[in-house]
């Protein structure tokens, strides 16, 4: 009889226990203690349905998690086209690796910096005397300052699609340095357009990256809370906001119940975008 | 004996006066069984002591820390977190603090959660010299007292362990008062373009999308009720304890205004505030004292507008957790009698707050600073902040004038409602909408 073999279990112990550890016991956690009872200043083990039941049965629950939707989707296809566009560029019209590996380098250059302190510097640049306007007004294009600028819903998905956009360049670049280019050749030998090869052969090739980017874009937004907080100038709300205030005043099971639903629904938002793309075929 | 400390030789005064401190310390120490030998030791011991005071980001001052070494050898750790976190800090981890430097209407929520000790008002030196606002509620015998959570109502316990607010004086103090002010209004005077004299104004349309409140929900609430009062949109009976109903019709005349584009932001911390100022995002606005301040020092005019209806005020204090005893709650006393003993009076005054006790603080200031900020005289030399900065020139009044108009005209203290939990769920519907 052959004998059991310990050796997969053992080898796949260290990433089960880093996973155990800070994911599942971290999420267990959340989920029992969104079922406790609190009142200001403790929280109180029990079971109770009352933080499921207050935030399901408010409509402002649903207000902002629509809110905090369109602001992923608008976010979505803004990083989308901006990622695609300056992935195509890098990928196929910059020709040499030194040219590529600069231009990417470059890219990432912001991010050297705290995504806080890229966003806050929006805020004297949109601002009523900021320098955008003051530009503006000096040209003569406007007479008043532009108040949507800034602690508005355009600031909101400006700072995003700013702090957002490289990570959909970098899983779309890497699916398209990965297409072998004699496929193209074939398609412009066998008479296709610029345009039709894009929609033909590039784009579905760079499906799986396409569904990474987008997943680390969606997650990211859905879970944001200070940039709303400071590009709205509080006047907008999100999820993540909600939580931070529930957080605030000592409401940990409110916020608890609050992320397990918001965990759903964008496990549900994952789920989805895997269902279209199958990523594991191109990894 | 207070004055010859005030004008002796700083040093050897503050030894003596820690020695005497330390002596005392001992004696009762000894006396409860707490300590068999040694005793010479504690007074080198108080100098090694460190107090670790949390609190709110307007008290907490480094130069205070500083002071407080040199003058009593006591190091203090300071820690500023905002209004919410030190009350649930306070509750949640009570062994994280020797002082609480907290509001007293976090007191009310904080102090019967039994975190805290009542302090000995027969250990401390300046307690009869206290301003009466703080003893009984009223500033002079025939002032009215204030709504919301008037200090002197959570100020007293009824005795040494208990956690219940006495309805009067007693020798058990929950808190030392330490500074306190008048909020109202800020404006930025060459904006505005007409003049500001009542709460209301803030909602004029001439003001759309430039006006701002603030966005703590308990201290939001109040400027928020000051504002429906005055537009004879609510009838409140008490703005510091609303019913359901009285909340309802605040957050809806809110929220209506805020729907129709009346605010341009909220803001939550003093830098936000003083941002949306200095920048001109904002010309009125809920605003703290010393925020009027930063935006005058950039050099940017700005007002702190007394109105009508009167201000919304808040004080805070500081208090003593249960856990401190022997040598550390003595240097807690000492700190306390420091406090009280002028030289942080005068730095808290001239940074336009107000201090506990008025008659020590006089005393460190000079005439003509006395006679500004707290008689509302024209200023006749230049005025300058603690730091040296110049805040007035010669000839300024200060806004709202003297002590006594300012505080005389408490409409209502930041408060505690017992509708808590709904006023802040339907805040947060509010700035949700």
């Amino acid at each position: 009889m052959k004998r059991f073999n310990y050796t997969p279990y053992l080898q796949v112990a260290p990433l089960a226990f880093v996973f155990g550890a800070f994911l599942v016991i971290p999420i267990l956690t959340i989920v029992v203690v969104s079922f406790w009872d609190y009142d200001f200043a403790r929280i109180i083990p029990d079971f109770v349905l009352t933080n499921y039941a207050e935030l399901l049965g408010s409509p402002v629950t649903l207000r902002t998690y629509l809110n905090t939707l369109r602001y992923a989707a608008i976010v979505w296809v803004c990083t989308l086209a901006i990622g695609f566009t300056i992935a195509y560029f890098l990928a196929f019209h910059v020709q040499s690796t030194t040219w590529q590996t600069a231009c990417f380098l470059i890219c990432t250059v912001p991010f050297l910096t705290s995504n806080i302190i890229r966003m806050i510097s929006w805020i004297p640049f949109l601002g009523r005397n900021g320098l955008l306007n003051s530009a503006l007004m000096g040209l003569g294009v406007v007479n008043q300052p532009l108040e949507f600028l800034l602690f508005s819903d355009f600031a909101v998905v400006l700072a995003f699609v700013h702090l957002y956009t490289l990570f959909m360049i970098v899983p779309i670049f890497n699916s398209m340095m990965r297409i072998d280019r004699a496929l193209l050749e074939a398609a412009y030998d066998a008479g296709a357009s610029g345009w039709q090869v894009l929609v033909n052969v590039i784009l579905p090739l760079c499906k799986p990256g396409i569904a990474i980017g987008s997943i680390f874009v969606v997650t990211l937004v859905m879970g944001d809370f200070i940039t709303v907080r400071f590009m709205s100038g509080g006047q907008s709300a999100s999820v993540g906001l909600m939580m931070a205030n529930a957080i605030s005043l000592l409401q940990y099971p409110a916020a608890a119940a609050n992320a397990v639903i918001l965990l759903i629904v964008v496990l549900l938002m994952v789920a989805a975008m895997m269902r279209v793309v199958d990523i594991r075929k191109e990894l | 004996m207070g004055k010859d400390k005030m004008t002796g030789k700083p040093r050897g005064m503050n030894r003596r006066s820690v020695l005497k401190g330390a002596a005392a310390g001992i004696g009762l120490a000894a006396g409860s069984g707490a300590i068999t030998g040694f005793p010479t030791i504690w007074a080198q011991n108080i100098k090694n002591v460190t107090l670790r005071q949390f609190g709110t980001g307007v008290s907490n001052l480094n130069a205070i820390a500083e002071k407080c070494k040199a003058d009593t050898g006591i190091t203090l750790q300071m820690t500023a977190l905002d209004s919410d976190a030190v009350a649930q800090r306070a509750v949640t981890q009570p062994k994280s603090f020797d002082i609480a430097d907290i509001e007293y209407w976090i007191c009310k929520k904080v102090f019967p959660a039994g975190v805290m000790q009542p302090m000995d008002t027969s250990k401390i030196k300046n307690v009869d010299k206290i301003v009466p606002l703080f003893l009984n509620g009223k500033l002079k015998p025939d002032s009215v007292i204030a709504q919301g959570t008037a200090p002197h109502s959570v100020g007293f316990v009824e005795g040494k362990d208990s956690t219940k607010f006495a309805k009067s004086q007693t020798q058990w103090m929950t808190m030392i008062p330490t500074i306190y002010n008048a909020d109202t209004l800020g404006i930025r005077p060459d904006l505005v373009g007409r003049p500001i004299t009542n709460w209301k104004d803030i909602m004029d349309p001439k003001f759309k999308g430039k006006a701002s409140i603030l966005n703590i929900p308990s201290i939001g609430i109040m400027d928020a009720a000051m504002i429906c009062e005055s537009m004879g949109e609510v009838k409140y009976g008490d703005k510091g304890n609303m019913t359901k109903a009285e909340i309802d019709k605040t957050i809806a005349v809110m929220t209506a205004a805020k729907k129709a584009g009346q605010f341009r932001a909220f803001w939550k911390t003093f830098d936000e505030s003083v941002n949306l100022m200095a920048s001109g995002e904002v010309i009125i606005q809920s605003m703290w004292s010393p925020a009027v301040t930063a935006v005058k020092s950039k050099g940017i005019q700005c007002v702190y507008q007394p109105l009508a209806e009167g201000y919304r005020a808040w004080g805070g204090g500081l208090g003593i957790a249960k856990h401190l005893t022997g040598l550390e709650l003595d240097a807690a006393y000492e700190y306390i009698n420091w406090y009280l003993s002028g030289w942080v009076g005068a730095y808290l005054n001239r940074q336009g707050y107000y201090s506990a006790v008025l008659d020590t603080a006089k005393q460190h200031m000079s005439a003509d600073e006395w006679a500004f900020w707290m008689e509302g005289k024209p200023a006749k030399t230049d005025i300058l902040s603690p730091e040296g900065k110049l805040l007035e020139k010669a000839g300024a009044v200060r806004d709202g004038g003297a002590f006594e108009d300012r505080m005389g005209k408490v409409a209502c203290w930041n408060a505690v409602m017992d509708e808590d939990r709904y006023m802040v769920q339907k805040w947060n519907e509010f700035i949700a909408a």
